[in-house]
Parts: structure tokens; C-alpha cells; sequence
């Protein structure tokens, strides 16, 4: 990994070594199911029950409020689809979502908000829909866009939701916030939260979902009745453990990780909007999180540009990818309005806790090479 | 060189990527996405996507899947559901090929800076004093040069076929000798965008009006019956013109667009001494005199004279008289050994 420049932290981060150093005896000598009754099933009750309550306190929850799942997708599915099966309804979210919340939304035949120029929706536009949609049972919105970076002011959409719609359910998808903001100002304000350890140094295949003890829904995965029987099926020991040290050292990091990336990512827009003309930055930086930079760059084509950067040995991304791994239009500009031409030179670079100076000037000097080159052959 | 190997999914591509390397080349495989909605039919799937993506894992190149949706609908969906409303049978396929396969990777390749572009079709490309010729593949059950005849020099000159050169029984035994997933998979047939079990009638009924045609006797004019969808219907079509069965066969013999009536009539009707040919690309040089055409993928070829007309198009004199090509359908002109493409155009 020396050769390259990894700028797409927000689609995975590098495993911390102390998570996978955690995980490891749990895929070794410490293999009992931790449901079993002997005592060897115990150790590993104890090391998930101990996960659950560093957890818990990162998060700032009670131990039994924490679901561990197998990832974002699935908390943010079984918010949508749970809540509804279990109590009817309609389900509510902002356009700018990620799939793994815009799809049951649409599935269900829900309601989608519009958003603002940001990503992040209005708590007055919220305030709107709620009102004149009868019965809404869920509404989902993220803390933190994963594309543009933005950031939700959730305790306005808090007080809206419970203002409007107080029978309904909050859950925020809060996949992308760990390494940028306090869990505990956020865990009050809804009823559910969804996180995936990958997205902060733990392994991929594991995350936690907030279930506050008011809320009621259905299972996605029903049978041996673990987790309190709100999701079945034999806990992921190993990766259980490591989730709980890669989230327990980004929260005891995130203090000096975020004014130290802030500065690598204003570095690296302000040179490049220095470098080249036609480079805008889709959100301010002043709504976002401080490890995203997106932006929207004139007359290029991201495939042909992400091409170039691949080649350079930059990983960066540009939307989400569809099922066949093309890129895709991008919902999320859309939903901002961003003009769609436009929206094909989109490019994300987003930054983490392994990036550094170097990592930047890099990123810098192959987006402006490879910038000029495009428009040199297609001027 | 550096070559970009469109990889569709199929043996046909694999074992071209595969060729390449074997010669030497450095290697990247990409997978045109072309058509986002449904499909059936066995053409740029997800699950095709997943085939070209293991036989590059195989291979040892790197695989990329370019978005070319956009231009996929404007060049090809979109025109073939115009041609549709004109009255015209159109060849998507081969439409793609021009506008996508040979105009939008190419130029994404040079963007790239790649030598050429490769692509698993059954064809040749041969070099001569210069000039650039498409010649027929080495299976010619399997011949596709019809369908890439459209290639002018300057696309020649940057274009690989690597396995022109095989049989399809030889392809898909060095698919097998590789291992490689794709060795015993179907050719993929139909058109990408037309499921097989809603057909053309669902596929233009939600974007086209169907208007009602008046099926009358070419020769006297007498009103037989009534066809449900004149955008549906092709000249030389027999069946599902709202005709009763029995009595003598009768044709499609001509259609006019206009009035929404079908002339309906026997088959020698349809012979013609002559046809018009618009929009032609030729290889190289423009050709008069002797000629062979082949107006199918995989038609027959008939002896003709073509001569230039003043407007571009191109005046094809049979040397017996021919079926009448419905307006649309591509025409591609060979040399009289039946060898290499002159250069091709559209059935006016």
C-alpha cells in the first residue's frame, strides 16, 4: 500500500492495528459461540458483552441499547423496514440519503424530502412534509452525508420530528460521523442510530445499531433470539471486539484528528482550486465534516479523471457505483440541484487517520496533472 | 501497444484479451455499461459485467466499467424509438457500434492514452500499401464484419480483432485451456434493450403510439383487414398483420406511413432491380462498378454495381433482382472475392 496515496477514507479506512490485534484471538484459540453454556462460551460472552459497554459509552447509550449487526446497510434496513412492519405506517427520509435507506424508503412506497443546496436537508422543509404526510411511523436521516461530507443539524430535525410527528421513530444513519463528531451529541436526540465499524479502522461485516428502549420493531433476522432477541443469529465475535477498540481509540483521537485533518483537506482544495480554473467546491466547508473534500470540477469526466488517478496511484472515488461497479449520476447531486453536467466532473477525495502532508501534495500534483491532460486532449 | 480490451462478458472477449497478452500487449479490460434498464437477453448484464470482471481477475489485467448509459439512450434507444415512429426498421446493434464501441471508447482510449482499442469481434483487420481493410473473420458462420463495417481509416488504424483469426470452435478452446469461466457460455443474442418475454410491442407501446393500419390489396386497393400497430410492422413481414389465415401467402410489400396503410401482396412483389443506399461510410476511397452486398448479419451476398449519386448516397443495380431491403437495415458492400468491406450504408 507505500505506492499509493489513499484519499477515499470515507468509502473504507485502513483497519487499525490494535482492532485487528483485538480480533485476533477470537479467530484463533477463543472460537465459543457466546451462547453456549460452558465456561469456555462465557469468555466470549464477556468479551462481547465488554465490547457492547465501551461501546456504549463512546456512543453515549446504555449497554443495552447496543445491537451489534453486520453493518450500516443492515441497521439502516432495519430501521426503515422494521419500524414499519411492526407498526404500519409511512416512512420518511431526505433525498439525499444513502441507498441503504433510500431503498426500503422507496420500497415501501415512503416519503422523500427534498434537500438543500448543503445535501442536509431543512428542519423547515422537514417541518412541512411531516406535517401534511398522516401517519408517519420512521423518519431516517443521516448525520453526515457520505458523498458531499455535510453535516445534519439533527437537533433541529429532532425538534421538528417531535414536534410534527411525535409518534414516529428517529434513526439516524451516523455511518460516516465517528471520526468527525461526538457520538454523545447525537445519541439523545434520536431513537435509533446506525454505524459500521469499517468506516473508523475496525473490519468490515460488523456494526451497531442504537435501540433506544421505547422502540419497537421487527427483526430483520429472527431464530436464536441474541441480542435480546432484536437480532438473531451467532454473534461475530471477532469482529465485535475489534469494532469496539477501533471505535473506543477514534473517539479518544477525534480531538486532535479533526483540526489536524481539517488543515491536510483545506490544504489540499485550496491548491487545488489554486491550480485550476473551473474547480468548485460542492458544499462550504463550514457544513461539512473536516476529513471531505468534494468538488465538481469543469468540463472533465470523473471515469476518465478517477482512470488517470488510478494510473497515478491515487485512489479516489466520484458517486456511488452501481451494481455493475459503474459510476453512477450521482442522487445526491441531483437532490442539491448541482447541475448534471457538471456533476460528472464530481470528485471526492476524503481523508482519514493514515493521511498525511505527503498523501496531500500527492493528491494535489496528480489532480492537477491529470486535470490539464483531459482538457488538453479535449479542448 | 497499449490497448483498451472491451470486455462484453462473453468467450469472444476473454479469449481476445487473452490473445493480446499472448502477443505482448499491456492489457486493460473495460465493460461498457450501455443499457440501465431491464434485460434479458443475455447482453450487458450485471451478470456479464461479473463474468468480464473474473476473466480479467484470470487474465491478471485490470477491469474497469465505464457509464456510457447517456450515450447509449441518445445514439442508439432513443433513434431506434424515432425510427420506430418514421416507419423505419433500424439496427440497433449496429448503431451501437458506431456511436459507442468505435466512436465513444475510442475516443475515451486516446483520452487515456491507449494505442488502440480491441474488441472480440470475428473480423480482421488487414493493412495494405497503407490502406486499412476490414476483412471477413476466419469462421465465416460467425463473420461479424458486416456488423463493424462502419470503421472508417483513421478508426482501422487504432482498432484490434484479436481472435479474427479463429474459429469459434478454436475460441472456445482456448477458453477452456485458460480456464476461464466464460468457455462454455451462449452467445448472446437479440438486442440488450428488448426483453424476450415483453418483446419490441412492450418495449415501443410505453414510449410510442401505436397507430391502427388499413391492410389493403396492393393491386386493387381492396381493404383486407386492420393491423393493431403500423410501428410494428416490417416490409417483408407475412404473420401478425391481422390477416386471416388460409388463402394464399401475402406479403408486406410496401407501407405507407403517411395514410397508415400496408399493401399486402405476393412475394415476388417485393423483388426490386435496384435500391438507394444514404449515410455511407466508406473503409477508404469510395468504390463504383462491381460489388457484393450483404444486407443482413449474417445474410447471403448478391452480386450488384453500385454507382455514386450526386447526393452521397450510393444507387446499388442488381444483378438479379433482390427482395426490397427494408429502409433502415444496414448494407454493407464487399469486394467481388468476397474478402474484405468496401464500405457500408443505410436502406433508404
Amino acid at each position: 500500500m507505500s505506492a499509493f496515496t489513499y484519499l477515499d477514507h470515507a468509502a473504507t479506512t485502513p483497519m487499525r492495528r490494535e482492532a485487528v490485534d483485538a480480533m485476533l484471538p477470537y479467530l484463533s484459540e477463543q472460537f465459543a459461540n457466546p451462547s453456549g453454556s460452558h465456561r469456555f462460551a462465557r469468555e466470549a460472552r464477556k468479551a462481547v458483552d465488554d465490547a457492547r459497554e465501551v461501546v456504549a459509552g463512546v456512543i453515549g447509550c446504555d449497554p443495552g441499547d447496543v445491537v451489534f449487526t453486520s453493518g450500516g446497510t443492515e441497521g439502516d434496513n432495519t430501521a426503515v423496514l422494521g419500524t414499519v412492519a411492526r407498526r404500519g405506517g409511512v416512512a420518511v427520509c431526505p433525498a439525499a440519503e444513502h441507498h441503504a435507506v433510500l431503498a426500503p424508503v422507496e420500497q415501501l412506497h415512503g416519503v422523500e424530502v427534498p434537500v438543500g443546496p448543503t445535501g442536509a436537508v431543512d428542519a423547515a422543509t422537514l417541518a412541512d412534509v411531516l406535517r401534511s404526510t398522516p401517519d408517519v411511523s420512521v423518519v431516517s436521516v443521516m448525520a453526515v452525508n457520505n458523498e458531499v461530507g455535510s453535516i445534519t443539524d439533527l437537533a433541529a430535525v429532532a425538534a421538528v420530528v417531535r414536534e410534527c410527528a411525535p409518534a414516529a421513530v428517529l434513526h439516524t444513519d451516523a455511518v460516516q460521523a465517528p471520526c468527525w463528531l461526538d457520538l454523545r451529541s447525537i445519541t439523545p436526540l434520536v431513537d435509533m442510530l446506525s454505524l459500521s465499524a469499517h468506516k473508523f479502522g475496525g473490519p468490515k461485516g460488523v456494526g451497531v445499531l442504537v435501540v433506544k428502549p421505547s422502540v419497537r420493531y421487527a427483526p430483520m433476522l429472527i431464530g436464536g433470539g441474541q441480542e435480546r432477541e432484536r437480532r438473531s443469529g451467532t454473534h461475530n465475535v471477532a469482529g465485535i471486539v475489534a469494532l469496539a477498540e477501533a471505535l473506543r481509540l477514534t473517539d479518544a483521537e477525534r480531538s486532535t484528528e479533526v483540526p489536524r485533518l481539517a488543515g491536510l483537506r483545506d490544504q489540499l482544495v485550496d491548491a487545488l482550486c489554486a491550480s485550476l480554473p473551473g474547480v468548485h467546491e460542492t458544499v462550504p466547508r463550514s457544513h461539512k465534516v473536516a476529513g471531505s473534500a468534494h468538488l465538481c470540477i469543469e468540463d472533465i469526466e470523473n471515469e476518465a479523471l478517477l482512470f488517470l488517478l488510478d494510473e497515478a496511484g491515487v485512489c479516489a472515488s466520484a458517486a456511488s457505483a452501481c451494481a455493475a461497479g459503474a459510476m453512477e449520476p450521482s442522487h445526491v447531486l441531483a437532490a442539491m440541484g448541482v447541475d448534471r453536467r457538471l456533476g460528472l466532473g464530481a470528485l471526492r477525495l476524503t481523508l482519514g487517520r493514515t493521511t498525511t502532508e505527503a498523501d496531500v501534495q500527492r493528491g494535489v500534483d496528480a489532480v492537477v496533472a491529470s486535470v490539464r491532460r483531459l482538457r488538453k486532449a479535449t479542448a | 501497444m497499449k490497448v483498451l480490451m472491451a470486455l462484453s462478458g462473453g468467450v469472444d472477449s476473454s479469449v481476445a484479451a487473452a490473445e493480446l497478452l499472448r502477443d505482448g500487449h499491456e492489457v486493460v479490460g473495460i465493460t461498457m455499461r450501455l443499457w440501465g434498464g431491464a434485460s434479458d437477453t443475455g447482453c450487458c448484464s450485471i451478470a456479464d459485467v461479473d463474468d468480464a470482471r473474473r476473466v480479467a481477475q484470470q487474465l491478471g489485467i485490470d477491469h474497469l466499467v465505464f457509464n456510457f448509459t447517456d450515450d447509449f439512450d441518445r445514439h442508439v434507444v432513443e433513434p431506434y424509438v424515432q425510427a420506430h415512429r418514421d416507419g423505419i426498421t433500424p439496427n440497433p446493434c449496429i448503431e451501437c457500434n458506431r456511436h459507442l464501441k468505435f466512436h465513444r471508447l475510442s475516443e475515451r482510449a486516446d483520452l487515456l492514452g491507449f494505442d488502440a482499442v480491441a474488441t472480440g469481434h470475428h473480423a480482421r483487420i488487414v493493412e495494405h500499401d497503407g490502406v486499412w481493410r476490414i476483412a471477413r473473420g476466419e469462421d465465416v458462420a460467425k463473420d461479424q464484419s458486416y456488423v463493424v463495417h462502419m470503421l472508417p481509416q483513421r478508426e482501422l488504424a487504432r482498432t484490434m480483432f484479436p481472435i479474427g483469426h479463429l474459429t469459434k470452435a478454436e475460441v472456445r478452446e482456448r477458453a477452456a485451456a485458460l480456464g476461464l469461466r466464460t468457455a462454455a457460455k451462449p452467445d448472446s443474442q437479440d438486442v440488450c434493450f428488448i426483453t424476450s418475454t415483453g418483446g419490441r410491442t412492450e418495449f415501443l407501446g410505453t414510449r410510442i403510439p401505436f397507430r391502427r393500419a388499413t391492410v389493403v390489396d396492393a393491386i386493387d386497393g381492396a381493404v383486407l383487414g386492420e393491423a393493431e400497430s403500423l410501428e410494428m410492422i416490417t416490409l417483408g413481414q407475412r404473420r401478425g398483420i391481422g390477416l386471416p389465415g388460409g388463402g394464399p401467402k401475402r406479403y408486406v410489400v410496401d407501407i405507407d406511413h403517411a395514410t397508415a396503410t400496408v399493401k399486402v401482396g405476393d412475394d415476388s412483389m417485393l423483388d426490386v432491380t435496384e435500391m438507394s443506399v444514404i449515410n455511407m461510410v466508406w473503409s477508404h476511397d469510395a468504390v463504383e462498378g462491381a460489388v457484393l452486398v450483404q444486407c443482413s448479419a449474417h445474410g447471403a451476398t448478391y452480386a450488384a454495381t453500385v454507382s455514386l449519386a450526386a447526393n452521397g448516397s450510393v444507387q446499388v443495380q442488381w444483378q438479379q433482382p433482390q427482395r426490397r431491403i427494408a429502409p433502415g437495415q444496414s448494407v454493407v458492400f464487399y469486394d467481388p472475392t468476397d474478402t474484405f468491406v468496401l464500405g457500408g450504408g443505410i436502406a433508404g
